[in-house]
């Protein structure tokens, strides 16, 4: 028993380091001056006079290249998010819910879609989002997002949908509701927990893409963080600012935690027990 | 309230297959009405189709004086208990009953008033606040059904609601639920399987097997006039008790002896060859015991292979060869009952003092007015008395022969 749970913790702990290392270290990085990293510093902690405190950090905020950065990103995968989960409930909705023909060839070739390459649509994309003037415009890089993440959120969705007990429906129907109201009032409310978990899968689809990101953009109008920091190159072409783009990296993180913490409150297994007869 | 009226309704799937079959039934204003049959006998079909779950093929559904064919179930003003309750989980009890007023935009003081009625005849109050996923089965279906008595619908409607809780609960909540119906007076149609609830609910029963209606009658007519051998078998437990018989006169040979029956049931079943006589279990006695009424029986004896004692009563079984045109017909019943193809075996039910044990010969008297005579090839009843039958299928043809 005991040994087991030394066992327990020692794994975890290892898990933990592995996960969590690059990360801590990016922490430190992000507190030590440029000067320092220059000349070496390879201690975890700032050597003596080696610290920056939060010197990185105002200078990456005063950037303006780098707000507008953070402010594209948190806009385009906010937008693509909402948008791609509402197409994407609808849409498992009816698959789930209507025989229809060509029900299978949607899936299949929804399925498709999302395991096309990236790199390959670049290419065409950059072509046409040119000739059509959507190049580095936010919906330039919206619709490819949603277009991406839409199914895999399909195929999340609809096996939530088919989980609920239609009889839910049916009982809403003859409670007085019409079918929009059965959908809205009892469907959407039990099918949360997957609604939300396609919208995490999205948002984090949105914010750390970087292919689409730097070829379908050319300035702060549209381009996302992971673009933005690979450009950012400071004052000495020959030096790239280490410490700021790690303080940059900290900062474009703090988003996406934010956001999963939101979410995750909603994503409460088991809502559905309860409902029929277990 | 509303009369529910069903004319020659017919439900045709995709495929061709007839769910329900020209099915005509007339729900009184405040009748019980109960839909039973074996599994697939359409009657959860017809159900969905009155309140609108389910497109009709042809027919007329009418409730009251309207045609609510092509209305959708929220036009339709019925209230259905499902089978697997389907409570909103996320939704409090209290939110769960409230649901039908919130969409009719019933004002908040009333819908408060109406929603703690109804969880006051159900005895809910303590529970309003919890969610139907904390509820015990029996809770839940109390919750179902308050969703259905909360606002003022024409009927209600309930399908198979009691087949998910344990037997004693089944039997609180059946009760329950005939107080519950006598008291408000709503027009009720339940459909079941069991036929427990079937006899003791229902004002009248429709009984229908593979689509097509059998029977409409009370229970009591059911019990004791069946119209055909499916009815018969269906209706009451342990089942009737079926044999092959010929008629002679005014007596009946049956496998174990002859037995005399009433001269004008007699007279109708002449002539016909092979029958098959229908006897209930409780329309034996053991001959010991049966002494004062045994001017109008006959008795046999016979060789008892099992015998059940449960106190008041006694189950006897007794084995017999059926010949092979009755014995068809006997799988097949067995078969539209979903019961399995068993040996043909008489089974009596014996007062309880009965000192009748296994492997004896026993002298058992047997009530000949109360024996039915069924013709093997169309299993319709000879000796039904058609004035305390209720409605029974093709009883038109029949009539015109007796």
């Amino acid at each position: 028993m005991m040994k087991n749970r030394v066992g327990t913790i020692i794994g975890c702990l290892l898990i933990l380091v592995w996960c969590l290392l690059p990360v801590a270290w990016i922490i430190s990085l992000s507190f030590k001056s440029e000067a320092a990293i220059t000349n070496g510093s390879p201690g975890f902690f700032p050597a003596d006079g080696g610290g920056a405190g939060w010197d990185n950090y105002v200078a990456v905020w005063d950037n303006e290249q780098f707000r507008r950065a953070i402010f594209n990103s948190i806009g385009i995968s906010l937008i693509a998010t909402l948008l791609s989960v509402i197409v994407a409930t609808l849409a498992a909705y009816a698959i789930a819910r209507l025989e229809f023909r060509g029900k299978k060839a949607v899936l299949t070739i929804a399925l498709a879609i999302a395991m096309f390459p990236v790199v390959s649509l670049v290419g065409p994309l950059f072509d046409m989002w040119r000739a059509i003037g959507l190049y580095d415009t936010w919906p330039g890089l919206i619709i490819p997002y949603m277009s991406f993440t839409l199914p895999l959120a399909i195929w999340t969705l609809s096996a939530f949908f088919r989980e609920i007990p239609w009889e839910l429906e049916q009982a809403a129907q003859v409670d007085g509701a019409t079918s929009w109201q059965a959908f809205r009032k009892v469907i959407v409310p039990l099918a949360a927990p997957g609604v939300f978990t396609a919208a995490i899968l999205t948002f984090f689809f949105a914010w750390n893409d970087f292919v689409f990101g730097i070829s379908l953009t050319s300035t702060e109008n549209a381009r996302p963080i992971p673009a933005s920091l690979s450009f950012f190159v400071g004052a000495d072409p020959f030096n790239r600012p280490a410490s700021l783009l790690a303080a940059g990296a900290v900062i474009a993180t703090i988003p996406i935690i934010v956001i999963v913490l939101i979410f995750q409150r909603k994503i409460v297994a088991g809502l559905t027990s309860g409902a029929v007869k277990g | 309230m509303a009369a529910i009226t069903m004319n020659h309704i017919v439900k045709q799937y995709g495929d061709g297959f007839p769910a329900v079959n020209d099915i005509s039934i007339d729900v009184a204003d405040g009748e019980f009405m109960i839909l039973v049959g074996p599994s697939g006998c359409g009657k959860s079909t017809l159900l969905r189709m009155i309140v609108g779950l389910e497109d009709i093929t042809s027919g007329d559904m009418m409730i009251g004086d309207r045609r609510v064919n092509d209305l959708a179930p929220r036009d339709r003003n019925l209230a259905m208990v499902f089978q697997n309750y389907a409570l909103y989980p996320h939704l409090t009890v209290y939110e769960n009953i409230a649901f039908p007023l919130r969409l009719a935009k019933t004002p908040e003081a009333e819908l408060d008033k109406l929603v703690r009625d109804a969880s006051a005849t159900l005895e809910l109050d303590e529970h309003l606040d919890r969610k139907p996923g904390n509820l015990s089965g029996g809770q839940r279906q109390r919750v179902a059904m308050g969703r259905a008595i909360v606002r003022q619908s024409d009927a209600f409607l309930f399908d198979e609601p009691l087949s998910n809780l344990d037997a004693k609960l089944r039997g609180q909540m059946r009760t329950e639920i005939a107080r519950l119906q006598k008291r408000l007076g709503i027009t009720t149609v339940y459909v079941t399987h069991d036929q427990t609830e079937a006899m003791t609910l229902g004002d009248r029963v429709a009984v229908l097997k593979r689509g097509i209606l059998q029977q409409l009658a009370t229970p009591r007519e059911l019990y004791e006039n069946p119209g055909n051998l499916f009815v018969a078998g269906f209706i009451g437990s342990p089942p009737m008790n079926f044999l092959p018989a010929t008629v002679k006169g005014s007596t009946v040979e049956l496998p174990f002896g002859s037995v005399e029956i009433p001269a004008e049931r007699a007279e109708r079943a002449a002539g016909r060859g092979l029958l098959i006589a229908g006897i209930r279990p409780e329309h034996f006695e053991d001959a010991s015991l049966a002494s004062d009424s045994v001017r109008t029986g006959s008795t046999f004896s016979a060789k008892v292979d099992a015998v059940e004692w449960l106190g008041n009563e006694t189950y006897a079984y007794l084995p017999f060869e059926a010949p092979a045109e009755v014995r068809a017909q006997l799988e097949q019943l067995e078969k539209d009952l979903d019961g399995e193809g068993l040996r043909t075996q008489l089974v009596v039910s014996l007062d309880g003092s009965s000192r009748i044990a296994e492997g004896q010969d026993a002298e058992i008297w047997v009530d000949g007015r109360r024996i039915h005579l069924f013709d093997p090839s169309t299993g319709e009843n000879l000796t039904v008395d058609h004035e305390h039958a209720g409605r029974i299928l093709g009883a038109e043809v029949n009539s015109g022969k007796a």
